[in-house]
């Protein structure tokens, strides 16, 4: 990494590359928001955004990131305000290609913890503010992006409370408790793109972003990590991918310092 | 410690039904004050609350529970703000339903949520948010549960007591989302007439199912607006006078929550009321009880302590932001 651009700029520019042209995106806020909105202006101007609040089809205003899914900056220029259940029923009946998230704590299987941390879940070690929609868009949406940082105390071989399910256990464990559909594609993060085994469902290295060796990405994972046949480098943000990205939040509520 | 699981009064379609039968469902007068319409909660009662997070949230109504000091509530609400902690704080309430809880992502994860439900002193039972805005749906439709996609295969499942069932037409496994009907259901709206039929603007949550699926119905509202006003516009009804019990007209009814379009959320208020927490723990909300709930008499009293100055200012920039 070099210091034309943080992590938070990272993340948001790699993740935003990840959505197509006429798709559909659930995104939470913060960075997933500002890379579906990134990604709107910039490569995909026939993406929709479904907000968790009710909300679908806003054009964030820059300098006017919502700072939860249902205020009112969230629906800026919305096509229309369903209620949070109708909202989150279009990605029940198929209709949301992508589900952009974040997460706590994530195991080899790429299930999420957002609810406590220790071993009871009624008297937690830490108690977390819980799933939000997260576990909705990881049933429901035809595929899932995760977007975090890459620690190793986030990557953990087993998750302490499964809040959100991608492969749960691997072999076909997710089809085995009626997840029928989606399931968690990639996973963003601060060193690179990971992806998962297509049989054993175990995360595995896919791209590194440039200067990070594979030797780094795993020594920042609390798991054995397998690789893909091929490693890919990914392309570094460029001056106009942040240019466009830093005109969205100006005041650096999301992207930092 | 609270009792963590779902309990078959929930949804008991039966029960619930006969309950609302035995009710009068009248298209009369429903106005009437904040102490009267409040007076309908009991200790221990299921309270189902609109809006989400700090979106047009009954502050009013649940401010007037606190004062009432009502004791050993069950909280059902999609995301919960700082108004679940108050009722934490001060008792009130000894469980709590929801998807997710905290003020909003730049505050933080809740010192008093982690305070209360780490100690068991709270139960927090976790539902996704599809599941919790289908236990609503289920109980405004009047039956025992709904099939959905969602929860399973989850640890989610074993919170709550989520079931599945086998799809008789496919074989395939669903989740059966149980109905939740709540005893009580607290509302604010933007606008009614004084017989109770409500109208609301932009976001619309959860709240026309947890108004049906509930027994007794409260709701605050924005602005009274005749009879002919409703009638000229009866599109924008979503729920109907004979669905509600008690309507109070109280403005700026959710402050320092938003209403869409009205008035924006004051985030001065949540920094200087996080900020007392981390300075002085889990006291400082017994005092901002002392001062906000406990002390001003009128919900008039309580807007004085922000000042018609601070109002004004959360209206003009609502009216810029939905411009």
């Amino acid at each position: 990494m070099t210091e034309r651009f943080n992590a938070a700029e990272l993340l948001a520019v790699i993740a935003a590359r990840q959505l197509h042209d006429d798709t559909t995106v659930f995104a939470g806020v913060g960075v997933p928001l500002l890379a579906a909105a990134l990604a709107k202006r910039r490569h995909a101007p026939r993406l929709t955004m479904v907000i968790e609040g009710g909300i679908i089809g806003p054009q964030i205003a820059p300098g006017r990131l919502p700072v939860s899914t249902n205020e009112m900056r969230a629906g800026h220029r919305a096509t229309m305000l369903p209620s949070i259940t109708d909202a989150f029923l279009f990605a029940q009946r198929g209709f949301v290609d992508v589900g952009f998230m974040g997460g706590a704590q994530i195991d080899q299987y790429g299930n999420i913890n957002t609810s406590v941390l220790g071993p009871d879940y009624w008297h937690p070690k830490v108690r977390l503010p819980g799933t939000g929609g997260a576990n909705d868009i990881a049933s429901l949406c035809r595929e899932v992006i995760i977007v975090t940082a890459h620690e190793k105390r986030r990557f953990v071989e087993r998750v302490d409370f499964i809040t959100s399910p991608a492969w749960l256990r691997g072999d076909g464990s997710r089809r085995a408790a009626g997840l029928r559909f989606g399931g968690v594609s990639r996973v963003v993060t601060t060193l690179g793109i990971l992806g998962f085994d297509p049989d054993s469902k175990r995360m595995r290295i896919e791209a590194t972003h440039p200067g990070v060796s594979t030797d780094t990405v795993r020594g920042n994972t609390g798991f054995p990590l397998l690789e893909a046949p091929r490693v890919e480098v990914t392309e570094p943000p460029s001056d106009d991918e942040l240019a466009m990205l830093r005109a969205l939040d100006p005041e650096r509520r999301f992207l930092g310092t | 410690m609270g009792d963590p699981h779902l309990k078959p009064v929930e949804y008991d379609f039966i029960g619930a039904r006969e309950r609302v039968e035995a009710k009068r469902k009248s298209a009369g007068e429903k106005l009437t004050s904040l102490e009267e319409a409040v007076a309908r909660v009991r200790d221990g009662d299921h309270v189902g609350v609109g809006g989400c997070l700090f979106s047009r949230t009954p502050m009013a109504l649940m401010r007037e529970i606190l004062r009432h000091r009502r004791r050993g509530l069950t909280l059902a609400r999609n995301l919960t703000c700082n108004e679940g902690e108050l009722f934490m704080a001060a008792g009130a309430a000894s469980r709590i339903v929801t998807a997710w809880m905290s003020i909003g992502l730049p505050w933080g994860v809740s010192k008093i949520l982690r305070h209360y439900v780490e100690s068991g002193a709270v139960a927090l039972e976790e539902w996704s948010h599809l599941a919790l805005g289908l236990r609503f749906r289920a109980g405004a439709m009047g039956v025992p549960f709904l099939p959905a996609l969602t929860m399973l295969g989850s640890d989610l499942v074993g919170v709550g007591g989520l079931k599945t069932v086998q799809d008789p037409y496919t074989g395939e496994t669903l989740a059966a989302v149980p109905a939740l009907f709540p005893d009580v259901a607290l509302l604010h709206v933007h606008r009614a007439d004084r017989f109770g039929n409500c109208q609301i603007d932009g976001y619309p949550h959860m709240d026309a199912d947890i108004a049906r699926a509930a027994t007794t119905v409260l709701v605050t509202t924005e602005e009274i607006v005749s009879e002919e006003e409703t009638r000229r516009y009866p599109d924008r009804t979503v729920i109907p006078g004979f669905v509600v019990d008690a309507l109070v007209h109280v403005p700026f009814g959710s402050f320092p929550h938003e209403c869409y379009a009205l008035y924006e959320a004051d985030y001065d208020h949540f920094a200087e009321y996080t900020a007392a927490i981390d300075a002085r723990g889990p006291a400082a909300v017994g005092e901002y009880l002392e001062r906000y709930v406990y002390g001003p008499p009128a919900w008039s009293d309580y807007l004085d302590l922000f000042g018609g100055e601070r109002l004004a200012l959360q209206a003009k920039r609502a009216k810029e932001l939905t411009r």
